[in-house]
């Protein structure tokens, strides 16, 4: 019997150890090798931080970081103050088919992909586009509006795409708050304001953390969204691992960024689950 | 704010009319692309020129649609190659780290789950690269050593699948580990107890239980890897899935055939989700 449940856990254990080893550690730790290497002459290279210098020195590279870092965050801010009035509108106010059907409702958007969200985006926002037109038509603007290409429109595709990631695990947490809490709140006097304040956000931290962290984070990696929306100079940090690895060939330098993306983003989740206590596993599973 | 406590009547209908605008402001864009496929015209943009089917079925220039445009319908035909085979591969892995996390206590087993959890937090354009820096380095290794050149280590639809298995086995392991948490072992016992063996009650009592959570996470498991853009656009060889081929098409200026395609895409999914939703209500 325990050799047979040795047995059981050694062919369990097989298919995560092989999965998690070859395309997840050995991987990063390859990436990061690499980022560490210069060239020095014709397939010869050192070890050498040179290409993280080159990141500090630069200061397209360095500024670019930084605004997707800023940028990333604000997105997220944005799409938790959008989101969660609407998901405290689904768990607490709607009731019975109403709750389901706007929850699916907000499913919806998201079994399509991002591609197709981004592409409706702009079919609304360019120059040719409709809100353009229905400014002309009303009279609010004389010529085409060119609204695609801003910052403006990196964010609304931002928020967009990953509203879903914010609503569900806001849903979840705040359905399972019982009605009598909140009562209980109003009945000892407490204003609506307080009574939000003091029950309802404490009880939803861990979906507004998760929420916040899984928004954060493909903020971040987004490619699609900036460079559709954005245009040619969105300077978006992930753009610029793209043409290190794909159009210049640097792999080096790419693999530099790429880790230094990594690091943003993991510092970014740690923080945030630090500062409010939460553990990965708690968020996540 | 929660019905049973009287509100003012203002304050109810604002936040009524603010959850119907949120509603509009997620339908909005869809809608928008929807229309456009049927606009008789080269752009996907104002003025209406007309309705027309064309974008779907025209098969002559300049109005090729969807279903007689070969590279769009081969383009397909590949992300749902390589949807099936990362959908098989994550509910066989999630499968197996499910029971093994359900059942077994073992030494690091903690840090193993949050290992487990990882790849959802790192960005997936990260795991693309560092897969491709490790295979390229493996197939330029084995060549200098051997001299054989081994074709899938090379970006190409074999390193897509890994690609996109890598992050869509940890949410297969998740929906399915949700399930396997609420069953009741007592059953299992019983079907023991009755005579059976471990791996018969497995099969007979808990595959059977597991089932809505295979099937949820086979569907959700294949629409990630249908929609997936990031990961794939750095390890795409020549071979291009859907989103890679519509993103090329985008980039050179759109025309509604784009729009075409993104309605099929937008009922396909539905009908998938749908079905999913209708065989867990039944089980």
């Amino acid at each position: 019997m325990r050799t047979q449940a040795k047995l059981g856990l050694f062919l369990l254990l097989t298919p995560l150890l092989l999965w998690l080893s070859l395309l997840i550690f050995i991987p990063h730790i390859d990436m990061f090798v690499v980022s560490l290497r210069e060239r020095i002459g014709v397939a010869e290279y050192r070890i050498s931080p040179a290409n993280y210098l080159t990141f500090i020195n630069e200061p397209l590279y360095l500024r670019t970081f930084l605004r997707t870092a800023v940028m990333s965050i604000i997105a997220t801010i944005i799409t938790l103050l959008i989101a969660f009035p609407v998901s405290y509108y689904i768990a607490k106010i709607a009731r019975g088919r109403a709750r389901s059907a706007l929850f699916l409702l907000c499913l919806v958007p998201f079994w399509v992909s991002e591609l197709v969200r981004t592409f409706g985006w702009m079919i609304l926002l360019r120059e040719t586009g409709l809100i353009s037109n229905l400014l002309q038509f009303s009279g609010l603007a004389d010529a085409p509006v060119e609204m695609l290409y801003n910052d403006a429109a990196i964010m609304i595709g931002l928020v967009y795409t990953s509203m879903l990631f914010m609503v569900v695990p806001l849903v979840t947490t705040l359905e399972s708050l019982p009605d009598d809490v909140i009562e209980a709140g109003y009945d000892l006097g407490g204003s609506g304001i307080a009574v939000l304040r003091e029950i309802v956000i404490p009880h939803a931290m861990p979906g507004i953390v998760s929420g916040s962290i899984i928004v954060f984070m493909l903020s971040l990696g987004n490619y699609l969204t900036p460079t559709i929306l954005g245009g040619k100079d969105s300077l978006w940090f992930t753009e610029l691992i793209y043409s290190q690895f794909i159009v210049r060939f640097n792999w080096e330098l790419g693999a530099a960024f790429g880790f230094l993306l990594l690091g943003l983003s993991s510092a970014i989740v740690w923080g945030m689950l630090k500062l409010t206590g939460q553990s990965l596993e708690k968020t996540m599973g | 704010m929660i019905p049973s406590i009287p509100q003012p009547r203002f304050l109810t209908i604002a936040y009524t009319g603010y959850v119907v605008v949120f509603f509009f402001f997620l339908a909005l864009p869809l809608m928008v692309v929807a229309v456009f496929a049927f606009n008789d015209s080269q752009f996907p943009s104002l003025p209406w020129e007309g309705f027309t089917w064309n974008w779907f079925f025209g098969s002559e220039r300049p109005m090729i649609g969807v279903f007689h445009e070969r590279p769009i319908l081969r383009a397909i035909g590949t992300s749902a190659f390589v949807a099936v085979f990362v959908s098989v591969l994550s509910v066989g892995v999630g499968l197996s780290n499910a029971f093994l996390f359900n059942r077994y206590r073992f030494p690091g087993q903690n840090l193993l789950y949050v290992f487990m959890l990882l790849p959802l937090v790192i960005p997936g354009i990260v795991l693309g690269i560092s897969i491709l820096v490790f295979s390229s380095r493996m197939a330029n290794g084995i060549w200098d050593m051997a001299e054989w050149d081994i074709e899938a280590l090379r970006p190409g639809l074999v390193l897509v699948i890994l690609g996109q298995f890598s992050f869509i086995a940890t949410i297969a392991t998740l929906v399915i580990g949700a399930r396997l948490q609420k069953f009741d072992r007592t059953l299992e016992e019983a079907a023991l107890n009755l005579g059976a063996n471990r791996l018969t009650a497995v099969r007979t009592v808990t595959l059977p239980y597991l089932m809505p959570a295979v099937v949820g996470a086979f569907v959700v498991a294949f629409l990630m890897s249908f929609e997936n853009f990031n990961t794939t656009l750095m390890l795409v060889g020549s071979d291009a899935p859907l989103t890679i081929a519509m993103f090329d098409r985008l980039k050179e200026g759109s025309t509604p055939l784009l729009n075409a395609v993104s309605l099929l895409l937008m009922i396909g999914s539905s009908c998938l989700a749908l079905l999913m939703i209708a065989f867990q209500r039944r089980s």
